[in-house]
């Protein structure tokens, strides 16, 4: 992980003691960039190491250095800017051209062609699934037109691990703003005036969380982030925090500042290591320049950041359970009688949100609480990322205004179905959400809506199912998931998850009885009312939405024995479609069982149903889609 | 062994509250946590022992057997768990003749899952080590295996 390229991370020039510094330095770091020179700024995010990224930011170093151009382009290593399913991703400023799946080899040909000679390397655009068009442009490809990228847009721009950059892009500049012309009150007023709701999942309004934590009694509170994205499905909070974490400090330190509190911490997955990392190098960046720690650029106001890492549990995405967590205790939630704005972390007053929540603040004090609260719906302001993953064409990350149609979400922006295959339906909120189908695709998307239909917002997990997803399956998936995460602590979660299990565990087996759908709704109601927290409370929505919303295949699995979708192993059976085997023989020696008998060249092969253990090797293997499941 | 405990303390300042990173760190430099180490963290922070196992025992990232030189994290993440995780996973079992949460007997492998590592995106994903692997199918796992000794 070391190895890992920071070109721009210089010493930092000393620390800021005045607004006045602060806006001198910006103008000295804008002064020597150029704008008209070309920067190539290549993702180098998490998802992007995948394809070797760090190579091609090497190579693309090499390549400058071997025809001289060190003078004349910058090269830049950004953080995550979402369309990861087509990494590797670079874009070419100032013109904005956008290359994807960008390998190794192509280096040398993009310095020379596009930086030298100022052409476009066609085989490296965009080229859109359905229609065809290819997009020289990022700002014109379906993916990204139709987002509006508020938080989202500084991380295809900035180095993260460059305190410069983050200044270059008017960082820090909402800080200075509310130290020196706002009082704490007015912070408060302003984001409540905006409407920001808490992205973490609850949608609690963010302003009003504040103004009681600022209120309590108690001469020590605490600020905290949340980055324990334990939401599967989700990565919003992993690419803010890689990619511009300067952002989310600077909007704790803002809270700070409204809230009276001088210490916070950062609570942050283990899983993410580079988030991590580049958490970690923005505090003492930050407090290299005098933006953090003491004294805060001369104000006189001081705030400290610790960061605190997670060990992996789902449940420590509740308030309460992180706390206990960042004590160095087991993460088990408590009943929520008294407020953690009252009594949080070590009984003091605490105040925490999540960091999506965290990133709009700078944006909402510079530009205030009515532009911000121009963007999205009557109850739900601004604008949410979410993750859209799943069976859809486009996946990534993307940023869209709340209220936006749930159809243009997963048509316009996902580019439709993968395969042209059948839509069945987004399942969001994650584990703790529901599941949407087709007859409520037109609903806009905001924290009302989705609860409204079954689901809810959580922290913007969209995954997108489609004929070959099982509801049974994937309502089994959910509430396994949860019962291996549940702590344990309170009955109806640690035995009501247990029995759920059990049930669907026999209807996807071919083993479910009729009254087993009714035992399912009556042990989530009892979950409903009595889980001790959210973790419990909400498990059971994946489960009753798939029951509402397709009872149907949940019959068929009790009542049939069939699963429609083909995917629950004891009710299907692999076999070969002989009009369409060729006798290739390519699945016959990755079959661990060696089911799979090779005839002749032209003959189709056989499949021994006693051998066969449904691992779908052969079905994923074989190109010509000679493998049937049924 | 007994400073190493003391150094990764000392850089946490003895703080109590950091005891999950404590015990990450001491994770990163093991593979595992020790006994011998965790009885060190008990004394040099003044905490119950038992404080120190339920939390060693309550969170999925660690592990108090001795793991293999190959940690392998199949990521069972909603995004990759539609696209087929639960078949990576049953042809990894399959091909190290272990379950998850165990290692190989000749300590190359231990096999484990993820909730979600974040690359949704790229489902279904591995993690092998430090290195992300995307879009892993059944029909891959043999050969991506046989890359790391």
């Amino acid at each position: 992980m070391g190895s890992r390229p920071r070109p721009n991370d210089k010493a930092p020039a000393g620390r800021l003691n005045s607004p006045k510094q602060l806006e001198a330095l910006r103008a000295s770091i804008l002064n020597k960039r150029d704008p008209k020179r070309p920067c190539i700024a290549l993702c180098v995010g998490t998802g992007c190491l995948a394809y070797g990224c760090v190579d091609i930011f090497q190579a693309f170093n090499n390549e400058i250095a071997k025809q001289k151009l060190q003078n004349s382009v910058d090269i830049r290593a950004t953080r995550c800017r979402g369309f990861c399913e087509r990494g590797a991703l670079l874009t070419i400023y100032p013109q904005g051209v956008f290359y994807q799946r960008v390998k190794l080899e192509d280096v040398p040909e993009i310095v020379t062609e596009t930086i030298v000679k100022g052409r476009i390397v066609q085989r490296l655009l965009y080229t859109d699934p359905n229609t065809k068009e290819q997009y020289a442009k990022e700002a014109d490809i379906p993916f990204y037109k139709k987002q509006q990228r508020l938080l989202l847009d500084a991380n295809s721009k900035i180095d993260p691990t460059s305190i410069e950059d983050y200044l270059a892009i008017g960082g820090y500049s909402a800080l200075a703003k509310v130290l020196f012309q706002m009082k704490p009150e007015q912070v408060i007023e302003e984001v409540k005036k905006s409407g920001l709701r808490g992205r973490g999942g609850g949608g609690f309004p963010t302003g009003n969380k504040w103004q009681s934590t600022r209120e309590a009694h108690d001469e020590i509170k605490y600020v905290i982030c949340n980055c324990d994205e334990g939401d599967p499905g989700a990565f919003m909070d992993r690419s803010l925090m890689e990619g511009n974490p300067h952002s989310v400090l600077e909007g704790m330190i803002i809270g700070a500042y409204a809230i009276g509190s001088h210490e916070g911490y950062v609570y942050i997955r283990h899983e993410y290591p580079m988030a991590v990392e580049n958490v970690m190098t923005a505090i003492k960046l930050a407090e290299s320049k005098g933006l953090l720690g003491s004294n805060i650029l001369g104000s006189g106001f001081h705030f400290k950041v610790k960061v605190s890492r997670g060990g992996g549990a789902f449940v420590c995405g509740e308030s309460t359970a992180l706390m206990a967590s960042l004590e160095g205790k087991v993460g088990e939630p408590r009943a929520k009688y008294v407020h953690t704005s009252e009594k949080g972390l070590y009984n003091r007053p605490s105040n925490l949100n999540n960091v999506e929540t965290w990133a709009n603040i700078p944006h909402i004090i510079l530009k205030g609480s009515d532009w911000f609260s121009s963007i999205g719906t009557m109850t739900s302001k601004g604008t949410k990322i979410f993750s859209l993953v799943g069976k859809v064409n486009n996946t990534g990350l993307i940023e869209v205004p709340m209220g936006m149609k749930l159809r243009d979400i997963v048509y316009g922006i996902g580019g439709g179905i993968r395969d042209g295959k059948k839509f069945k339906a987004v399942q969001t909120g994650g584990p703790s959400g529901g599941f949407i189908p087709e007859s409520h695709l037109d609903i806009a998307v905001d924290f009302d809506e989705l609860t409204r239909v079954g689901s809810m917002m959580g922290s913007g997990a969209m995954i997108v199912t489609d004929e070959n997803t099982c509801m049974v399956d994937m309502a089994k998936y959910f509430v396994g998931f949860l019962q291996e995460e549940s702590c344990g602590k309170c009955l109806p979660c640690r035995e009501g998850l247990k029995r759920m299990l059990q049930i669907l565990t026999d209807i996807t087996d071919g083993r479910g009885r009729e009254e087993d759908i009714e035992l399912l709704a009556r042990l989530a109601a009892t979950l409903k009312d009595a889980a001790l927290c959210a973790l419990g409370s909400t498990a059971a929505n994946p489960v009753l939405t798939a029951i509402k919303y397709f009872r149907d295949e949940y019959e068929a699995h009790i009542k049939d024995h069939r699963c429609p979708a083909g995917v629950c192993k004891p009710l299907i059976t692999y076999s070969i479609i002989n009009e369409k085997c060729p006798g290739c023989g390519k699945c016959v020696e990755p079959c661990p069982t060696k089911a799979i008998t090779f005839v002749a060249k032209k003959e189709p092969v056989i499949l021994d149903q006693e051998k066969c253990i449904k691992c779908g090797t052969c079905y994923d293997i074989c190109n010509l889609k000679a493998v049937a499941i049924k | 062994m007994a400073s190493k405990v003391e150094t990764i303390i000392n850089k946490y300042e003895a703080d109590k509250g950091q005891l999950v990173s404590i015990l990450q760190d001491i994770q990163t430099e093991h593979h595992y946590l020790p006994k011998e180490a965790l009885d060190e963290v008990v004394a040099l922070l003044d905490i119950p022992a038992s404080q120190v196992y339920s939390v060693a025992t309550f969170f999925k990232a660690f592990s108090l057997t001795p793991r293999g030189r190959h940690l392998i994290k199949v990521c069972l993440g909603t995004a990759c768990h539609v696209r087929g995780a639960a078949k990576v996973v049953d042809k990894m079992e399959l091909d190290l003749s272990i379950k998850r949460t165990e290692t190989t007997p000749d300590m190359r492998y231990t096999l484990e899952t993820a909730n979600c590592v974040g690359c949704c995106a790229l489902g279904p994903m591995v993690m092998i080590d430090e290195k992300y692997h995307g879009q892993i199918t059944s029909d891959k796992v043999s050969p991506l295996l046989a890359k790391y000794e």
